[in-house]
Order: C-alpha cells, then structure tokens, then sequence
C-alpha cells in the first residue's frame, strides 16, 4: 500500500523466515506459554472450580445460584458495591480538582504537591488503616472530632480507600487533562464562552474518558480489596474478606471460587466500559495542536492552593502518623521515641526473614517482569512474525488489568495446588510468588512498554534487517537504549507494586515465604499495632529509596545514554 | 544517459544485463483486498525504474516484496539470475531508504552509516568517511539524526544504504518529506550519485513530476496492476491507458465521432485517424502544450473556436481553461507560452479559435479503457 497514507505500518507478519526470524517465533511462542501458564490457566481453574462441588462434581452453575441466594453474600455484596460507590463519591471530586490544579492552574509548588499526592503509591493499602486507628480509634488521639461515631466500619473504610486509590485516580485524571488543545479555546474565547461555560463545553467532555476510567478503576480497586477492611471495618462484611475467610478459614475452595466470580465481574464489567470508552475517545490532539497553558488567575489559583492543601495535609497525616507511630513507645500515652517496634523477631508475622523476602520477591519480580515484559512486547509491536502467537500474546496481556490480585491468587491456588499439576512443585514457594505478582502487574507494564516501542519509527527493525543484521543486533542497539526511560519507570511500578501488594499474594505465601505487607496484616491481628506500623514504615520507606535510586540511575542514562534526545 | 531505446531490442533480452531483475506473476493479498495482481517487471542493471502511482496502488507492497520485508503470495523475484524471492531480506544484497529514513535516532551518523559494516575499526572508519564525503557530508560523524536537516538526513539514509555496495537501491518517497527546494535538489544529486555508481535503483514516488525528471523508465501502478512501463517520453506523450493519460501530467479529453463519410471529427475540428470497426465513438487526448490558440480563425477543419474560461499564470507560461463554443460542457486547458501570438488573446470571455497539431492526438476507444 502506500507509505503516504500509512508510513508507519509495519506488517512484517508474512515475511520470508530466515534463521533469527525463526528464533523470534520461537521466543514469541515460549511468551505465550508462560502467560499462558501463569495467568490464563489460573483464571480457567477458578471457573473450573466454581463449576464443581467438594468432591470434584461438576455442578454447573448451582454454587453460584446458592451463594447469591444467601443473605450473608448478599449483605456482603451489598456493602461491598456501596463502600465502593461511596469512596468514589470522595475520591473522584478530590482527584479531579487536585489534577486541575496540576495542569490548568498556576498553583506554587506543583511538583511538591505531586510527590505528596503520589505517596500513597509507596504503601499497603493497610497503612492508611493504622494511621485512622491511631487518630480516630479507641486510643486515638482525635476520637472527640467523631462526636461518638466510630471509625471501626463505613467511615473507616472510605476513608482508607480513599487514600489507597487517590494517587490511581490522580494518575488518569492528569494524563486526561494535561493533554489540551489551546485551539479549542482560543476559538471559545473568540465566539464569547466565558470560563464556566469553557469548562462544561471543552474541558470536561475532554476529560470524559479520563473520568470514567478512573471512576471505574476505583470502583474495582475498593470492591476487591480487603487490607483496609481487614484492619478497620469492624462488623463490616465484604465480598473480598468473604473470600479470604472462606478460602484461609474454611479451606473451602469451591466457594471461594464462586465468590472469586463474584469479584471477577465488576473488575471485567468496568474493563469492558473503559474499553469502549477508549475507542470512542481517541484522537483529541493530532499534530497540529497547540498545548494549552494556563493563565494566571488569582482567584482560582487561590481556591485551588486552598483544596489541594487540604488534600495534601490529608494524605501526609496518613502516612504520617503509622511512621511516628512505628517510633513511639506507647501511642498515645507514653510519645516518647524507640525503636523497640521494629524488633520483629519477637512478633508473630515472620520478623526480618518476612521483609527480607519482601526485598527479594520485589527485585526479582521487577528485573524479571521488565525484562518478560520488553521482550513479548517487542516481539508483538516490532517483530510480529507468529501472527497467531502475536494475537494470543496480546489477548492475554490484557487480561490481568480486568482480575483482582485475589482472585488471580485464588486461581493460583487452585492450579498449582493441585497434585495432578507437575508444577505442584512450585506451589509455596518464592516462584510462584514471583509469577503471581508479575502477572498481577502484568498490564500496566505492558501497556508502558507497548506504547514506548510504538512511539518509534516502525521502519527501524526494516531498516536493520534491510541491512543484514538480526534483530536481536538493532533491539539491543537502538531499541532497548531508547525505551530505557520507561522500562526504569516499569522497573520501579513492579518493585513498588511487590512490595505492597497483599490482596495478590495472600494465598499463597508459606511458612517461609512469609512477605512484609503480609507480616503488617498478621501483627495488626495480633494486635500488635505499633510493630505493623513500623513494619509499614520500613515498606514505605525501602519503596522510596529504591524509587530514589532509580530516578538516580534516570538521570545517569539521561546525561550518559540519552544525549541524542538532548540534540 | 537516458534510454530512449524502450522497450528493448531482441538483442538486450538476450543479454545478462537486460533483465537483471526479473519480478514474474507477483501477487499479494492482505486480507480480502488484492494489492498486486500478478506483477511482471524487468529492469536494466544499472537503470533507474521508478514506480508510479496513487495511494494505494501497492507500489510500496511491491518494494517491499523485493526487499523481502514482504513475503509475496505467488511470484517469483530474480536478481542477478538468483532467485531471491525466497530468500530473508538480509540474503538479498540491496540497500534501502526508507520514507521516513528510519536512521536510528540513539546512534551518531557514523554508527548509521557502518551499522552493515562487518570490518575492522580503521576500514570500517576509512569506508564510513568516504561514503559521507560521497553524500557531501564530512564532518558529521559525530553528530545525532536529530541535529541534521531533513536533507542531510535523507543523505545519512542513502549513505547507509549503498555502505556495503548493493546491487540494487530501492527508494520508498525517499524525497517526500521534504520542501520542495531541497527536494529539488536532492533529486538531481540522487540521479548523479546513482549514474555515477551504475548501480540499479528502484525508487516508489507518488509524484509525476519527480518520476518524468529522474527516471529511465516508469511503471505506472493503478489497483496492484502495472497500466504501462515505458520511458518518461512514451508515459507522457503516449499513455497506454486513459488512466495513465490522466495520472501523469495533465489531460485534455474530446468527445470524438466518426461520421458516414469515416472522418473523425469533435466540432469543428477533424482529425486524421479513422476508428476501428464497431466503435462509432472515442475520445481524443492530448496534453495542453498540444494544443495552439490562434490568432486569426481559418476555417478548413484545421480550427474550432473556444471561450476563455480562466486564466492561470504560471510563471513561464499561461494555462488556460478553455470551452468549445459549440459544445460549452466540453473545456480544454492550454498552456501558452509568452512568446506564442494567442498569449495576448487569453482574457476571460474572449473568443480564440484553437488547432490541435493531428499526430499529437491519441484516442481511446470509449467504453474500452
């Protein structure tokens, strides 16, 4: 066809095969092997699962029939849906003026409300439990501020999530809205719209996909999250605890099977919306547009300091008080300083050997999924020979995004426990540890890389054959080199990721391979709060200072790696 | 330089060189849409082919075949008596340049140029600064694609192209994302480096313009079919096709009828040819410098009058839209130079009687294509 209307097409599907053409089909099918085995199975076996009863029967759908007719799943459900929608009725408005305020205001400090806005990236969900326990709980130090209500239930959890989805909504929304057309409202100004009407008119129907993908992110995020509840919600029953306790409890597979469907749907449900919103969404901004920038408006600028403070004080008393309280003697009663909490050896939870393993889970999991995940995603954009292995590879890939880290443990469970699987072997161990949490992750960091790699010219690996040489010569020359930036940024999500994930791995740790983010749970349970503190705080803070290193090593590749961008 | 001995005499077939590149029966399909429809190509070593054509006639495609970027579903491709159709574009020994040049953006133009080169540092060094100083270069080494103009880098692509000396350069609108001045340019020195070196290039462009000046012979593409090969001479002065007539340059169209008598006349003019059986009606072509606006009318069968429509001015000459006063419907643009005496006569509204030179009109039968 011609390269004026589609230059940058690369259909290299039906080329002549030579030896390292081969070698790409091969390493392209080996990639859908290992999805196939680590994330498409898993999930097959939850629904396996669900079709049958304890003894192996196949049942159909009568499990599922059972547990939606119990009051006990329905009340659970029930509260599950609402605390979801009620976080977002927080979440979504705060996120939205706090994203508004980084892209089309002139608020001072913008990277510093940034940093803050995105700590909560750094830690466990469970985190922002123990610092509402420590202010608003039996002994809290702000107890009087509820009037009698209690923050054990509803208020806690919204709360908690709130603060644990903040940053994901914020992430969406700034992307939505740093991208303007100035154009656009130039040619309002013109025609006579004044600001209000701009906003209802051109920003928020550009924001539209943005809103809603973060709106249904968050709705999954809560709906199938239990850290928060685990150490906070009291009496509160939801669909996700349900599932642990019938699973870890009960050791009842089938139902937490059933449940894990459960869970499943809303996660795929708000994948299908964001989907078809994406597709009607794209191409806003071509080439021709011109970036908008904000003009300084005291009034709103003011207003915005105003909120995004609040938010901003919010956020860091979050995180804030589990960190002063892992240094406190006896929280609030005797505020003297120790560092009695982080002798984990005397706890339950697995001690030092549990953030050890954190440490290695996380390094392992992030330089191996940087590396699964470059290598299928270049194979798919820029060597797309398997056409079927590229479509299999591709399906898969997305699949992740739309399961929730417990079900996806369920389904590890499920698969690898079983004596008839031959990688039975693995199960308990750090592999499957490390599987689970690169395919939990798996989209995210797909969808870095994918688009990474198509902001390059598709001609290079052209170019390159066209010279004699294998691929594998202008991968490692010319494309690894210049998608370096974003696999250090895929790097530092995976290693951040694995450290706090808990939801993902809850099922499937053993006696020694016991994880920090699950010692915080099982020392909160223990009621040893201060020590879950500090254990949080040495979770948020190794997170920090591998992010700190990474933006360190950035910035090494930028000066060193880099210059041709520069020129 | 230019071959005007097209197509070739019994005597080049016969000869090694004649069809050094033999591209037979070539098809391609994506999907459900046919992009090459059973592709027949010979090209000269050291001869200048350009494929012409719109968006989407497949001449791409067909680059990409015999680069082997393209698989090809039926066909073969020979090169040099090897048939490379079969072969990984690294086994074909050509180089190429790609639209958008696809120079490695991380690597400085040395590392681009020698990236084929397999040779020791101080060869590989001597080669490099020769194939820079052949695309007037020097002292560029060291910089990065994006500190270059769009010019130099297009010379940075051919350099590493013709690195390690190819048979065959196959150019993809290698001057299309250019202005037209440099364009201009880079054309002429494209021609001269490739006469300069013998070697054979292919070179795909959607612009008529650039293949009539650069090229030894053009193939015009149309639906994945070749419509005609012939030189820039035979494709402009006498198109095959009624879509080659229109695609390359501009066309002038008349409604022709034979009359009882066998002449075959459009108005008031007749002309010289007589149709073949069975086709009572055709249409005339010429181009616009074919046809001449007189200064005073004679009647004879030689003149038709027409009205000026509209006048553009284009520098060296006047090209007007003019209409057969007989039949208004029917209009002719007429490129008139300065020195020719109906210059002066092109005023909108005018009425100029215009002759068409008789051997300078092709027809084509209608209804066939």
């Amino acid at each position: 066809m011609s390269g004026l209307t589609m230059p940058r097409l690369i259909r290299m599907g039906s080329c002549i095969h030579g030896v390292d053409e081969k070698v790409a089909v091969l390493l392209q099918w080996l990639c859908v092997v290992a999805l196939t085995l680590f994330i498409a199975l898993p999930l097959a076996a939850i629904f396996i699962k669900a079709g049958q009863d304890g003894s192996g029967a196949f049942v159909g759908l009568s499990q599922v029939t059972q547990a939606i007719a119990e009051p006990r799943i329905q009340s659970a459900a029930w509260n599950s849906l609402k605390l979801a929608v009620m976080t977002l009725m927080l979440v979504l408005p705060a996120a939205f003026v706090f994203a508004f305020a980084l892209t089309r205001s002139r608020v001072a400090g913008k990277p510093w409300l940034r940093l803050i806005a995105l700590s909560p990236l750094l830690a466990p969900s469970l985190m922002p439990a123990i610092s509402l326990v420590y202010l608003f709980g039996n002994q809290g130090l702000l107890k009087g501020w509820l009037g009698g209500a209690t923050i054990y239930g509803p208020l806690g959890i919204v709360l908690g999530e709130a603060f644990y989805t903040f940053p994901h909504a914020l992430l969406i929304l700034t992307a939505a809205l740093s991208v303007a057309d100035a154009r656009l409202y130039e040619a309002a100004v013109v025609l006579g719209a004044g600001p209000v009407r701009r906003f209802f008119t051109i920003t928020l129907p550009n924001a539209r996909y943005g809103l809603v993908s973060a709106a249904t992110l968050v709705l999954t995020m809560v709906v199938t999250d239990f850290g928060v509840r685990k150490v906070i919600g009291g009496q509160t029953n939801v669909l996700a605890l349900e599932a642990y306790k019938q699973v870890l409890g009960q050791q009842n597979f089938n139902r937490g099977a059933v449940i894990g469907l459960l869970l499943l749907l809303p996660a795929l449900a708000s994948f299908v919306i964001e989907r078809r919103v994406a597709k009607r969404a794209q191409g806003s901004m071509t080439g021709r547009s011109v970036q908008y920038h904000a003009k300084s408006n005291a009034w709103r600028d003011t207003a915005l300091s105003a909120a995004c403070c609040a938010i901003a004080v919010f956020l860091v008393a979050l995180i804030g008080v589990a960190v002063a309280a892992a240094f406190i003697k006896l929280w609030p009663y005797n505020m003297g300083f120790t560092l009695d909490h982080f002798d984990f050896d005397q706890q339950d939870g697995g001690g030092w050997r549990s953030f050890r393993n954190s440490i290695v889970l996380s390094s392992v999991s992030a330089l191996a999924g940087t590396l699964l995940v470059f290598l299928n995603a270049y194979l798919m954009e820029k060597m797309p020979l398997a056409g079927v292995a590229v479509l299999l590879s591709r399906a898969i890939a997305i699949i992740p995004m739309a399961v929730p880290g417990m079900v996806l443990g369920l389904g590890y469970v499920l698969f690898f426990s079983a004596p008839a699987n031959p990688l039975h072997g693995l199960y308990g161990g750090m592999t499957v540890l490390v599987a689970s949490c690169i395919s939990h992750f798996y989209t995210t960091a797909h969808l870095t890389l994918t688009t990474s790699l198509r902001q390059i010219d598709g001609e290079i690996e052209a170019a390159s054959r066209s010279l004699g040489r294998h691929w594998w010569v202008s991968c490692l020359r010319v494309t690894l080199p210049i998608v370096l930036p974003s696999m250090l940024n895929v790097f530092r999500y995976l290693f951040v990721s694995c450290m706090t994930t808990v939801s993902c791995v809850i099922f499937l740790y053993s006696l020694n391979t016991e994880l920090a983010s699950l010692a915080v749970l099982n020392m909160d349970d223990a009621g040893d709060t201060a020590a879950a503190a500090a254990m949080a705080t040495l979770i948020v803070g190794s997170s920090c200072l591998v992010s700190l290193m990474l933006n360190a090593l950035g910035w090494w590749c930028e000066r060193h790696l880099q210059r041709w961008r520069a020129a | 330089m230019k071959q005007t001995d097209f197509p070739l005499s019994a005597q080049d077939l016969a000869s090694p060189q004649a069809d050094w590149l033999r591209i037979e029966g070539v098809s391609k399909r994506f999907g459900a849409a046919l992009v090459l429809d059973q592709i027949n190509l010979r090209v000269r070593r050291g001869e200048f082919l350009c494929l012409l054509g719109p968006s989407g006639c497949g001449k791409t495609t067909l680059l990409r075949v015999i680069a082997g970027l393209e698989a090809q579903d039926g066909g073969v491709v020979i090169m040099g008596g090897r048939d490379i159709g079969v072969l990984p574009p690294a086994k074909r020994d050509y180089g190429i340049v790609f639209q958008s040049y696809a120079l490695f953006p991380n690597l400085t133009v040395a590392e681009n140029v020698s990236y084929a080169l397999r040779l020791p540092r101080k060869e590989r060094a001597a080669r490099v600064a020769q194939l820079l100083q052949m695309v007037e270069l020097d002292g560029k080494q060291e910089h990065y694609p994006a500190q270059l103009s769009g010019g130099q880098q297009q010379r940075v692509a051919l350099a590493r192209a013709l690195a390690t000396s190819p048979g065959l350069l196959l150019l993809d609108e290698p001057l299309s994302a250019l202005d037209a001045r440099v364009r201009d340019n880079l054309r002429q020195e494209l021609r001269a480096l490739q006469q300069r070196l013998g070697i054979t290039a292919i070179m795909v462009t959607h612009d008529q313009e650039e293949a009539l000046a650069i090229a030894d012979t053009i193939a015009v593409m149309a639906h994945g079919r070749i419509e005609q090969t012939g030189t820039p001479e035979q494709i402009y002065r006498e198109p095959a096709t009624r879509f080659v007539a229109d695609f390359v340059g501009c066309a002038n169209w008349l409604p022709v009828r034979q009359n009882d008598a066998g002449v075959v006349t459009a108005g008031d003019l007749s002309f010289g040819f007589s149709l073949p059986v069975g086709a009572p009606a055709a249409t005339a072509f010429c181009r616009p410098e074919d046809i001449c606006v007189e200064p005073h009318w004679s009647a004879g069968g030689k003149m038709t009058m027409a009205i000026v429509e509209r006048v553009d001015f284009l520098g060296g000459v006047r090209r007007a839209v003019l209409s057969l006063a007989a039949e208004r419907h029917v209009e002719l643009t007429v490129d008139v130079a300065r020195n020719e005496p109906g210059y002066e006569l092109l005023i909108p509204g005018q009425r100029v009687p215009v002759s068409i030179a008789p051997h300078k009109v092709r027809y084509f039968v209608d209804g066939a294509a």
